[in-house]
């Protein structure tokens, strides 16, 4: 059986890839890749906790965070569409209308 | 697993009528013609009414209710009341300000009561997957709410800001869920207390879990170095929203910063008391001197929100220093005076903007003493608040966050406070000064204050001298309801 270890240096790896990609990546959709990226590593430390510890609310958990990626998608998307209306461009670095 | 239960519901009731009431105005929306919209925001502002009539008809008795997931003690029914109060007072000031702007959509008073349930259930929350669910409901509002001028590039690329960093910080807060599960095979705030009193069981880890929970909500109640986002998404905003999200959100996560902090990590010793200090102390000085430079009304007042931010953490580095329950009460009794305070001044600034806001600039201020008295001495007492001159709300706000943290004995920290209020003296009066010391033509809007604004601005104006002169009553309330912290 793989030791539990694996599973959680394989989400702190995953966490940290998705969020060194928020922080350096310039396209949003690419950003928001990222940070969905992140919430799957919690699901994964979510799901390996719970199978260790034979206690079944981690994986309910885990819908609960599937159900609310979907949502943030839903809405994320949705103001990324008219961010692309209004600006015709989705680099980050353009975002910078209110800078002092 | 036991079954839903009567006292149970009772004890959501305020949630479950606002969330009633939401989706109510969301399917009276397409029946109601173009130019009648305001009606669905009279029915919102009913929804708000009726659910805090609810506690005062039914009072719930306290307890725990749906298997300890929510706690109905008094320390959430102070937050859901303030809660409510914001609500109000942000729909009260947004109906004629959509219609000016011609974006008099009902979703809008649907997101608002949305995103009150979210902040209910936050601070109601003593389950950390609830608390999750209830940030998530209230952010995902409160980032729509925020591009809600859909036609306008900074409106859109505010909310693009404040979703792109709030989920980020959501993801941290959800990291360090996790890995306390994973330590100790719980997530209720109870049994967790409960586990980490036993001797040994707090480790690196446990520690590491609490900071990225921190972090989380650092983002959220804006303090530095999580602050990046709040000058653009509180400029960017339309402003009755930037009313809204700079106080009812932010007092949410400070909600759950209190339980979770003074209910966890009291036996964490001093690790995470010096996260508190140290980010108190930062947040307070970068806000008020990024403050000063500060050329845009609501861009200012952006950078004193984050300042605020910081006084609230002294409060909570006081409690958790001393054990008392001064400083929870002092922080509750900031986070009312505030909310107040702030309310008023962003729905006043969205009626000076004018149509499409275009007048946000200070300069566009000078000379409204003599223009509009009326509206410029509001504002006057406002800003005169937020500085906490004495018989204003914010003056005892300050004073009481002040004595708790001299009482915890925290000097240090209470003189960096002390000398960060007077440094914002200088950018509030600066406005002042600026309506009535400056000559010249206001371009700043002149036109009347319509009858709900004008309501919303005089029930924020009562508040704020009640609070000033008479505090003891509000004190009294603030510290029975940061009592019963579980």
């Amino acid at each position: 059986m793989v030791p539990l270890s694996h599973y959680i240096a394989l989400s702190a790896i995953l966490f940290v890839i998705g969020a060194a990609g928020f922080i350096f990546r310039r396209n949003i959709i690419t950003v928001f890749m990222c940070i969905e990226l992140m919430l799957n590593a919690v699901n994964l430390a979510f799901m390996a906790f719970s199978r260790f510890r034979g206690n079944l609310d981690g994986q309910l958990f885990v819908f609960f965070v599937i159900v609310v990626a979907a949502a943030e998608a839903a809405v994320g998307l949705a103001l990324i569409i008219s961010l692309y209306r209004s600006r015709d461009t989705l680099a980050i670095d353009e975002l910078d209308s209110m800078k002092l | 697993m036991t079954t839903v239960s009567i006292p149970d519901v009772m004890r959501i009731l305020p949630e479950l009528i606002l969330a009633g009431f939401a989706i109510l105005v969301m399917l009276f929306e397409p029946f109601v013609p173009a130019g009648r919209k305001r009606v669905l925001g009279w029915i919102a502002l009913l929804g708000v009414l009726v659910a805090g009539m609810a506690f005062t008809w039914a009072p719930p008795n306290a307890g725990m209710a749906f298997s300890g997931s929510i706690a109905a003690d008094g320390f959430s029914y102070f937050f859901i009341f303030l809660f409510l109060t914001i609500a109000a007072l942000a729909l009260l000031g947004s109906i004629n300000y959509l219609e000016r702007d011609n974006i008099h959509h009902a979703e809008y008073y649907a997101l608002i009561l949305f995103s009150t349930v979210g902040m209910c259930f936050m601070a109601a929350s003593a389950e950390l997957i609830m608390i999750f669910l209830g940030l998530e409901i209230s952010s995902l509002s409160t980032y729509v709410l925020a591009g809600f001028r859909r036609h306008d590039p900074r409106s859109n690329e505010s909310a693009m800001k404040y979703f792109l960093l709030g989920s980020f910080a959501t993801a941290f807060f959800l990291y360090g869920i996790a890995f306390v599960y994973g330590l100790t095979g719980t997530t209720n705030l109870v049994d967790l207390a409960a586990d980490l009193a036993q001797p040994g069981k707090w480790s690196t880890l446990t520690r590491a879990a609490l900071i990225l929970m921190f972090v989380g909500l650092a983002f959220k109640v804006s303090t530095v170095p999580f602050q990046i986002w709040t000058p653009d998404v509180y400029q960017g905003a339309p402003a009755p929203v930037t009313a809204f999200l700079s106080t009812g959100p932010k007092a949410a996560a400070f909600a759950v910063l209190v339980r979770i902090f003074l209910g966890l990590a009291g036996p964490s010793g001093p690790a995470a008391f010096w996260v508190i200090w140290i980010s108190a102390a930062l947040t307070m000085t970068v806000g008020n001197f990024a403050a000063l430079l500060q050329k845009n009304v609501k861009r200012m007042l952006a950078y004193s929100a984050i300042a605020h931010a910081g006084y609230v953490l002294v409060g909570l580095a006081a409690a958790m220093a001393s054990g008392s329950t001064e400083g929870a009460s002092a922080v509750l009794f900031y986070l009312a005076a505030y909310a107040f305070m702030n309310v008023g001044a962003f729905l006043l600034i969205a009626h000076l903007a004018g149509p499409g806001e275009g007048r946000t600039e200070i300069s566009d201020f000078t000379g409204l003493g003599r223009a509009a008295p009326g509206a410029a001495a509001c504002l006057t007492v406002f800003m005169l608040s937020l500085s906490g001159i004495p018989s204003t709300a914010g003056f005892f706000a300050k004073f009481y966050v002040f004595r708790a943290s001299v009482h915890a004995g925290l000097i240090g920290l209470t003189i960096i406070a002390v000398l960060n209020s007077v440094v914002s003296v200088y950018y509030y009066l600066n406005l002042v000064v600026t309506m009535y010391m400056r000559e010249g033509e206001p371009q700043a809007a002149r036109t009347p204050m319509p009858l709900p604004l004008y309501s919303a601005i005089a029930a924020s104006l009562f508040a704020i001298f009640y609070l000033g002169l008479y505090p003891n009553h509000f004190l009294l309330l603030s510290t029975l309801s940061s009592k019963p912290l579980p």
